[in-house]
């Protein structure tokens, strides 16, 4: 394999970024809404069309006012968490060229996914209504328990590479995957990743029993951007998880920009099939086991990882 | 030039939405108001090539500005913070305090004779950063970071609805009671 010399390129391929990231999270909503069908007994085939009939739907759909909502911010943390998606693949190279190369990559991605804490509490707290804003302290139950396990998570690939900048975290890799002698990492990055894009196991904040919680008084656009954002954080993650553990753009025969799209789709894929199979996590049982179990075992990792680097010289 | 068109909207944004903090109604349009403004200071780090504690400070802040916003909540007294309500208290003792204090800093920064730059910066100065940390700074890191840790956990005790209270009675005369609700891995 050669090493892969990543480059900046310029701010101007921004919006096919942007385009590459919605297209992913619409293969992988159409392959979400394919299961779903087929579990509830119809064609599959009706269930792909689910991201563009939603957004059909939706977009023709009068905006919901709640009385005495806070519309600035419900609005602002509404249209955030797709922003905030973006903000996300900016340090993630796509095989040799990234938007941006800054040295502390990995602490960039990490301060977004800090973001995404003050939007969904927001996004709960516009509204003016009870069940939203349960659903917005929900979300911030989680996340103090899975941000620790993430910020050690991310801190392993680092502590190999010696380096945050997430271009020399994918050099480092060439040769062994990091997800080869840090599994516990990978994992728990990936239980992250379903936490931080409030999806799967993690997504009590919208659940059912407070009535959609965050998403209860949204509606049109408002509960699109919402039901988007989430979809490209997913995306973006898988991506990130991609770029850390799974050896970026490293692969035979095809170019590594495809690679990065490939093992991009097929993580993702793997939490779609994995999501049925999960029970959701309550915020309020998680914190014990992630502080007391997932948190040790990460630093673990860390620690092993540490050592093999020592040990390397 | 665009440097300083950057600083400048940066700047603007910090103290207005610094200002914003004390002007609004709200708890939560407060809390991001102030964080708001701690993101602009984070991000204007950055023109100073000091990229780590820039987008640090961005980090957080943000995530300080979450959990503060819950607590001034949950504690804010008799008062149901969900409601609009006054941002300060004793405004003008506090104002005179603030615009004095503004005033001394910004004389300060703006008459004193600054150095001039000794020696050369390092090529990566996360790394030199983490040296004088993890170096010269190590004792007061090693001081500094229990009683902050113990600080937390003790607030955490005193608060917890679980906490010593609930076991051990409101005079903390009772001994050896089990929470109300369970707790830990098991539950």
């Amino acid at each position: 394999m050669n090493a892969v010399e990543i480059v900046q390129v310029s701010a101007a391929w921004a919006p096919l970024g942007a385009l590459l990231l919605l297209a992913l999270a619409t293969v992988a909503t159409g392959l979400d809404g394919a299961i779903a069908a087929r579990a509830a007994g119809h064609p599959w085939q009706q269930g792909l069309r689910l991201p563009w009939a939603e957004t059909a739907r939706l977009l023709r759909q009068r905006r919901r006012t709640t009385v005495a909502a806070d519309r600035l911010l419900w609005r602002t943390a509404g249209a955030g968490l797709l922003v905030t998606a973006l903000l996300k693949i900016v340090v993630v190279p796509l095989g040799a060229w990234t938007l941006s190369d800054m040295s502390v990559g990995l602490v960039w991605f990490n301060a977004m996914d800090i973001l995404v804490w003050a939007l969904v509490w927001l996004a709960g707290w516009g509204p003016n209504s009870a069940h939203s804003l349960i659903g917005g302290y929900r979300f911030l139950g989680q996340a103090l328990s899975y941000e620790l396990p993430l910020m050690f998570a991310l801190t392993a690939p680092a502590t190999a590479a010696g380096s945050l900048r997430v271009g020399d975290i994918v050099t480092a890799q060439q040769g062994l995957w990091f997800i080869v002698w840090m599994p516990v990492a990978f994992l728990v990055f990936c239980a992250a990743l379903m936490g931080f894009s409030v999806w799967g196991p993690f997504s009590t904040p919208f659940g059912a029993d407070i009535a959609g919680g965050v998403l209860a008084e949204t509606s049109g656009i408002d509960r699109w951007l919402l039901l988007a954002g989430r979809w490209a954080l997913l995306t973006a993650g898988s991506a990130f998880g991609v770029t850390l553990f799974l050896g970026g753009g490293a692969g035979p025969v095809l170019p590594a920009w495809l690679w990065v799209l490939v093992k991009t789709g097929i993580l993702l894929a793997a939490l779609v099939l994995l999501r049925r199979r999960l029970p959701a996590l309550r915020p309020d049982r998680i914190a014990a086991a992630a502080w007391l179990v997932v948190l040790p075992l990460v630093l673990l990792q860390v620690l092993i990882v540490s050592v093999v680097v020592v040990g390397r010289g | 030039m665009l440097t300083d068109i950057v600083f400048w909207v940066l700047a603007v944004i910090a103290v207005a939405a610094g200002v914003a903090v004390f002007v609004v109604d709200s708890m939560a349009r407060a809390t991001y108001a102030l964080a708001a403004s701690f993101v602009a200071v984070g991000l204007s780090l950055l023109l100073m090539n000091l990229e780590f504690i820039g987008v640090i400070t961005v980090l957080m802040m943000v995530m300080e500005m979450a959990i503060m916003a819950i607590y001034m909540i949950m504690f804010m007294g008799m008062n149901p913070a969900l409601m609009p309500m006054n941002m300060v208290h004793s405004a003008k003792g506090a104002l005179s305090v603030a615009v004095g204090t503004f005033a001394v800093l910004a004389t300060g920064a703006l008459f004193i004779p600054w150095p001039s730059r000794r020696g050369v910066t390092g090529t990566d100065l996360t790394v030199a950063l983490g040296e004088a940390l993890m170096g010269p700074k190590m004792l007061v890191m090693i001081t500094v970071s229990p009683v902050l840790f113990a600080t937390i956990v003790a607030a955490i005790v005193l608060a917890a609805p679980s906490g010593r209270y609930d076991r051990l009675g409101d005079d903390l005369r009772r001994r050896s009671a089990t929470a109300r609700r369970p707790e830990g891995v098991q539950r």
